[in-house]
């Protein structure tokens, strides 16, 4: 019975409403954002990846743990099954623990993992009806308690970019096309991908004025929070739209470009996190499935002369992208790079470096 | 996109192993799509119990075989602008394909819609395929093909150990086997060459995880994958043999999206518009991996993605296919977000097949790369423990989840678990009951750890239940953590109270159910959403978990609801036509203003489609789901009569519960049920029955056939298809049977009732209302009783009963149905000979034959019957069969091909997959068409007869003169050459199989000289004499039709003798 391996442990949210599990992972009240993603598969990726700072995470796939957690081989100078150096996660919430894992690439299980990384961890919870109350009540904040109680912090006050982003500049690769990477939180797969061309990835801290640097294409990362936490980043934008180096941005980086542009942000009511988000290319019939972890979102009115939405999304048509009328600026709310999730727009690195060769010519 | 107004669809003919009710769902679902369009559907499906082929699905359906012949010939006729192949399986496919390749589509203008028609013969042909993918860096399974033993050796060491041998174009996999050196290989090749001259040398992947994608393309290239499935059986188990949980659980991100992206690479390539299923083998110990198969058309995975997943594939696969954007179209379950999506479950799925391998003589009951399940059931829930427990239960094999089950008998419990058979995952809980560890298991078997790790779990839960041996000693928290793994009340309770009678009755199951819901420790109510409550969802597709603290829907309790148990797994005996009388009773119910809840876990039927009821809940017909549904629901009442032997079985339990059932009372269906109160019954009314007793001694029975003399029909109580019985001709026989008959129905006593033979067999499918005949019907069996009525071919109107017989038949049913007081469907077999009538049978629920006589009647039985339970006032029909001007054959489909070594004769146990009905202007023409479309030819040449006993010689007598008018060559073994010598009918004499002279019976059928084999087993029970059976088995294996009833063989000589094909009418179900 559960009740001779596990301790039992409380979700308690904004509202009151209290959940009672079972703590599979690190013992120690946390407190944080709750949110809710619908990925099947994917949990070592997203427990890493940096956006979710700040956040409790509820997976709805009911069964989890299952394939366990892989070792941490290096590859590049990151870890190569992984999204980042750590858990970002405050804390994780799922249906039912798989505590037996099987798997070629396992090294450890979930809940050892979380407890070496000093992450609570509570399964037996009702994750369905958790995220119809995140649905209807919108993001909100949350604890994971144990014996004692312990006031709820709002990441949303901080500036999580700045906890997660590099501290000095990292260059990646020795390839022909110099990238100029600003780190707001980016996940490892970015950087995987920009090297699989002949790049050298030169990663700077988020607020890194890189305007006297060498580069032939800027790249702004991903990352957690509100984007208006990132004026410095904005300011820097500001300038570089100026210039006619391309530039793409993923998520976080898609909503600093699009502040530079001078079109606004607004937080959605409980984010987009799944692996199954569809989304249209404006003015064709061409469609993809992409993955997405985000929770605040460009006004499409707001978009500015000179600059066109780039994607729409197909649930709930909010803006998915802008790109520049003329110059070689682009930009996506989803993950190109997945990792996890589906790899169908993975094409737009290709878009970038294209477009980097073009204006070297 | 340009306007098309009618469009042709190909339906799959009659349920086979390997093509079942799935193509009644994608078919029916397709027809929606199109009819949505506004436009006029041509169907062509002899499948008459199907839904599909219903007047509301299709506009024009012809009830004509899916053969390339007569589907020109309706072209002719309709001049359709568009046909849909990828409907109706691998039927309708190939019929497709030779279409297109004798170049009709194009003679007539007629454009293939969807995926082309050079697309699909690409994917079909392996070889080509392999090639296709090479050129897009997509790997499949190495493979050479050699002529010499040197060749192989050097095949052997290109592709690298284990590798596989397989002999070419052999049968049942001789000369085929796996080797790990070159020494195994030689030898193994060595014997290969003396079955074939060419042998194929492959790479092994036995032991990789197999992993299946259900992947959609539309005409603007877009892409999703709907649902991915993990097999938990590894490679070299049939996807459709396998245990499939979906999504997948032991993969990776990495793995699912690389899988899924290949897909991806295929389906672009290969240029699918609609649907497609790719399968894979995964490395378990790598990303490596091989494309194993693709489906370019709607499959059974296809079905269960749909199902499993709440996307709706056909739907959509059709609108695609007539030129749709998967974003123009919208998801019909969320009614908010579009079809271009893919569904995030917040749940998992696990399909079991569902094998009937004890309906046959000889058949092997190992399980590999060959399909013999003949149904399957879906159970939904939130962790693997409790889907597997479900799915087990919903399987009926008398088991009760994975632990707590009977003890089953295992010999060599190693070789049980390397070698799989159709019970293999009960040995696996054997096994772990003797101390086996996961790994030992694992080691065996090759299924994943991780599957089997949770089945550890489970067993541990039982032993740890066990341990307690009362309600109130027993922790709340144990007691919840084993619902949550699946475990039944029923289980429960066996474990924990485990010395009391727990088989007998109910009791003990409800007193844990109530002592349960005390303790607050309920199963709560899920939406199916595609979305994971992402966004709000408009829908009713249900299911019940213990890992839940809220139900998602709330419940009226308005007095509205009607629930309607659906028929459970395929399997044989129990088929399609149950869905059709369930998914009719629901439409009615609905128009009748209440709100219409069907309860079923068949993913391969119409019943459990979004749109067919108001709610539907995805779960299991036992006693304790089916409680937990109506007190959630409060309904106005239950239905149990339209979904076949398992509802009819719960409803004497659920009136003992207080369950208020709708129509007939279940007093009255146990009457029915229960042979001892039937017979007294029918005593009572002074019915006529063959003499019978319930006897449970071997002595009293030996007693009781001196009293009547043999032959006498065996059987136990409460069977289903007549499992278990027999007919036994002498004493030695009785004695045999017994010892099988008794220990499979120890809690019920053997009834043995007199055998008439000669007789013919007649029913009655009739609807009445409060014991009043409302509508009725009477058929007739072309064979003689003896053979299972679901095997029999069946004609409505009668053709040759006495008008006296007749009316003696309406008049016993008028008054059964008035003693037992009938308010629905009910069916009654019976006996004639001369006017002799006696009563057989009576079942108090819409019988298999009521799809069809309601089609050729053209009178909805089952509307009636719903109405008459709903408590409406119904007025009889002006038409009866008697004012019909037609005739509507029913045949039944064979699946022996696939079952290797299974004996292909026919007796008391029903042996039938399938059926089909026809309809004609005469006998002969009904059931010229009904034959051909069960896959009979019309033969050429050569015909071998062994016409058996001396009454079927006599019977075949004139048949033999006629097909020697015909021309045809006619080829005899010893006894009926001489008996046509003596008749001066000419014929060649054949030797048997086991004489090795020439002519030889075995040789001309395996060069392929005989059109068709009429072989009449020399009696009804003992084995067969191997020379029989040997012909038998080789015109099924070399795909030669065979037939083993002479009334069968005359009906089939004298239709095609009197007509050939082009003498059939074309005429559509409404042109009649």
């Amino acid at each position: 019975m559960k009740d001779k391996n596990y301790r039992k442990a409380t979700l308690v949210l904004e509202d009151g409403m209290s959940f009672s599990g079972w703590s599979f992972g690190y013992e120690a009240a946390t407190s944080g954002e709750i949110v809710f993603n619908t990925a099947m598969t994917g949990y070592p990726e997203s427990l890493t990846d940096p956006s979710y700072c700040g956040q409790i995470i509820v997976l709805t796939y009911p069964s989890i743990g299952n394939y366990g957690v892989p070792a941490k081989t290096m590859e590049d100078g990151m870890y190569r099954f992984f999204e980042s150096d750590r858990i970002h996660a405050s804390g994780l919430i799922i249906a039912d623990y798989s505590e037996k894992f099987n798997h070629w690439n396992a090294q450890q299980s979930l809940g050892d993992w979380l407890i070496a990384e000093k992450v609570p961890g509570l399964f037996g919870i009702d994750t369905r009806m958790l995220t119809k109350i995140i649905r209807e009540k919108g993001t909100m904040l949350a604890k994971i308690i144990f014996d004692d109680d312990i006031s709820l912090n709002d990441p949303s006050l901080l500036n999580l970019v700045d906890q997660v982003s590099i501290k000095e500049k990292i260059v990646y690769g020795t390839g022909r096309n110099k990238i100029m990477l600003v780190d707001c939180g980016v996940k490892s797969n970015i950087i995987r991908y920009l090297l699989r061309y002949d790049t050298t990835v030169v990663r700077v801290p988020w607020n890194y004025d890189y305007s006297q640097e060498e580069y032939d294409g800027l790249f702004i990362s991903n990352g957690p929070g509100d984007p208006v936490q990132c004026m410095t980043a904005v300011n820097h934008l500001q300038q570089s739209i100026q210039g006619n180096h391309p530039i793409f941005g993923i998520c976080l980086g898609h909503q600093l470009l699009s502040l530079a542009t001078g079109a606004e942000t607004y937080k959605l009511k409980f984010g987009h996190r799944s692996h199954n988000q569809p989304v249209l290319e404006v003015g064709t019939n061409k469609a993809w499935l992409t993955s997405q972890n985000h929770g605040y979102a460009v006004k499409t009115e707001s978009i500015p002369d000179g600059w066109l939405p780039y994607f729409v999304n197909l649930n709930d048509q909010s803006n998915e992208g802008i790109k520049h009328v003329k110059k070689p600026f682009f930009s996506t709310q989803f993950h190109p790079e997945a990792s996890s999730g589906p790899t169908d727009t993975a094409f737009l690195f290709t878009h970038f470096i294209n477009a980097i060769e073009a204006w070297k010519k | 996109m340009e306007k098309i107004t009618k469009v042709l669809v190909l339906g799959s003919g009659a349920l086979k192993i390997g093509e079942a009710g799935e193509f009644d769902y994608s078919g029916s679902q397709a027809l929606k799509a199109l009819k949505e369009e506004g436009i006029t559907t041509v169907l062509i499906n002899p499948n008459i119990a199907t839904v599909q082929t219903s007047e509301d699905i299709a506009d024009i359906i012809y009830y004509l075989p899916v053969t390339p012949f007569f589907v020109e010939k309706i072209i002719q006729k309709e001049q359709p602008e568009g046909v849909l192949l990828a409907f109706g399986g691998q039927t309708a496919l190939n019929c497709g394909i030779a279409l297109h390749q004798d170049g009709i589509f194009e003679k007539y203008g007629l454009k293939v819609l969807g995926t082309p028609v050079q697309a699909i013969i690409e994917t079909e042909d392996r070889e080509k395929f392999a090639q296709l993918l090479a050129s897009i860096n997509i790997k499949t399974p190495r493979s050479v093909a050699v002529t010499t033993v040197a060749d192989a050796l050097n095949a052997g060491l290109e592709i690298g150990f284990p590798i596989i041998v397989r002999a070419a174009f052999t049968l049942g996999g001789q000369g085929s086997g796996f080797c790990n050196n070159l020494d195994e290989l030689k030898n193994l090749a060595e014997k290969a060459f003396s079955y074939a001259d060419q042998v194929l040398v492959e790479e092994s992947l036995k032991g990789w995880k197999e992993v299946e994608y259900e992947v959609v393309r539309d005409c603007y290239d877009n892409v999703i994958t709907v649902c991915n499935m993990e097999n938990f059986d590894p490679l070299g188990i049939h996807t459709g043999e396998s245990i499939v949980v979906a999504p997948s659980q032991t993969l990776t991100n990495s793995e699912y999206h690389k899988l899924r992206k290949i897909s991806i690479e295929i389906v672009k390539r290969v240029g699918i518009i609609g649907e497609c299923n790719v399968q894979y083998a995964l490395d378990p110990y790598s990303e490596d991996y091989r494309v194993i198969e693709v489906n370019a058309r709607l499959s059974r995975s296809s079905a269960l993605a749909s199902k499993a997943t709440g996307y709706p594939l056909a739907f959509v696969a059709a609108k695609l296919a007539l030129g749709f954007g998967l974003h123009e179209l919208k998801n019909s379950v969320t009614k908010t977000t579009t079809a271009f999506f893919e569904p995030a479950l917040d749940y998992m799925v696990c399909k079991i097949p569902r094998w009937d391998l004890n309906k046959f003589q000889g058949v092997s009951r190992e399980i590999g790369s060959s399909m013999k399940s003949v149904g399957e059931i879906m159970a939904i829930g939130r962790s693997f423990e409790e889907v597997i427990q479900k799915g087990l239960r919903m399987i009926g094999v008398g088991m009760h989840g994975f632990a707590a089950n009977k003890e089953i008998e295992v010999g060599d419990i190693e070789l049980a678990l390397s070698n799989p058979t159709d019970t293999r995952i009960f040995v696996i809980e054997q096994a772990f009951r003797q101390g086996y560890t996961v790994e030992e298991i694992h080691q065996k078997t090759k299924i994943d750890r991780w599957f089997l790790d949770k089945l550890m779990r489970i067993h541990e839960t039982s032993v740890e239940l066990e341990s307690y041996h009362s309600l109130e000693t027993l922790p709340d928290l144990l007691l919840l953590q084993a619902k949550q793994q699946g475990f039944s009340d029923f289980q429960i309770a066996r474990l924990v109270l485990s010395d009391t009678d727990y088989g007998r009755n109910d009791q003990i199951q409800v007193s844990l159910r109530n002592w349960r819901k005390q303790r607050g420790i309920i199963p709560y109510v899920k939406q199916i959403d595609t979305l994971a409550a992402e966004h709000p969802a408009v829908t009713n597709y249900l299911y019940m978990t213990y890992h839940g603290s809220e139900h998602d829907i709330d419940f009226e309790a308005d007095d509205r609801s009607v629930i309607v148990l659906g028929s459970g797994a395929y399997r044989i005996g129990s088929s399609v036509e149950f869905d059709w009388s369930g998914v009719n009773a629901l439409k009615t119910i609905d128009k009748a203003g209440f709100r219409s809840v069907m309860i079923n876990y068949n993913p391969e039927t119409v019943s459990t489609d979004y749109d067919s009821s108001s709610r539907l809940y995805f779960e299991e017909l036992s006693l304790e789901r089916v409680l937990d549904i109506v007190e959630l629901e409060q309904p106005f009442g239950t239905i149990v009569s339209t979904g076949g032997q398992i509802p009819n079985n719960l409803a004497i339990r659920l009136y003992n519960q207080g369950v208020k059932l709708l129509g007939t009372s279940a007093l009255s269906i146990d009457q029915a049920e229960n042979r001892h109160k039937f017979s007294a019954m029918l005593d009572k009314i002074g019915v006529d029955q063959p003499a019978w007793k319930e006897l449970s001694s071997v002595e009293d029975i030996v007693k009781f056939t001196e009293e009547v003399g043999f032959p006498v029909l065996v059987r136990p109580s409460y069977v289903l298809s007549g499992a278990a019985m027999n007919i036994v001709s002498n004493i030695s026989e009785l004695r045999h049977f017994l010892e099988l008959a008794t220990k499979v129905s120890k809690q019920h006593p053997v009834v043995v009732s007199k055998f008439l033979t000669d007789a013919k067999e007649i029913e009655m499918d009739a609807v009445a209302d409060k014991g009043e005949i409302i509508v009725y019907a009477i058929s007739e069996h072309i064979e003689f009783a003896g053979v299972h009525s679901g095997d029999a071919t069946i004609m409505f109107p009668p053709q040759k009963v006495y008008v006296e017989t007749l009316r003696r038949i309406k008049k016993i049913s008028r008054e059964i149905a008035l003693e037992l007081q009938i308010s629905g469907p009910f069916n009654i077999q019976f006996l004639a000979k001369d006017n002799d009538v006696k009563v057989i049978e009576c079942n108090l629920r819409a019988s298999r034959s009521l799809p069809f006589v309601s089609k050729v009647l053209k009178t909805n039985f089952i509307d009636y019957a719903t109405r008459i339970m709903l408590g409406q006032k119904v007025e009889k029909p002006g038409k009866t069969l008697f004012d019909i001007d037609y005739i509507g054959v029913k045949a039944s489909q064979f699946s022996f091909s696939r079952l290797s070594k299974a004996d292909p004769v026919l007796g008391v146990d029903m042996a039938s997959t399938g059926e089909v009905g026809c309809i004609g202007d005469d006998y002969y023409e009904a059931i010229l068409k009904a034959m051909l479309s069960v896959g009979y030819k019309i033969p050429k040449k050569n015909i071998l007869i062994s016409s058996g006993p001396m009454r079927s010689k006599t019977e075949l007598l004139q048949s033999a003169v006629m097909l020697v008018e015909r021309g045809y060559n006619l080829f005899a073994t010893r006894g009926t050459y001489q008996f046509f010598e003596e008749n001066g009918i000419p014929s060649t004499m054949v030797h048997w199989p086991d004489v090795p002279e020439s002519p030889n019976a075995f040789d001309l059928l395996r060069e392929r000289k005989i059109d068709m084999v009429i072989n009449i087993p020399r009696n009804l029970t003992e084995s067969e004499l191997q020379n029989d059976y040997t012909i038998r088995r080789a015109a099924v294996d070399f795909n030669i039709p065979l037939i083993t009833n002479a009334r069968l063989a005359s009906a089939f000589i004298y239709a095609f003798t009197r007509y050939t094909l082009d003498d059939l009418s074309i005429k559509s179900w409404g042109e009649y």
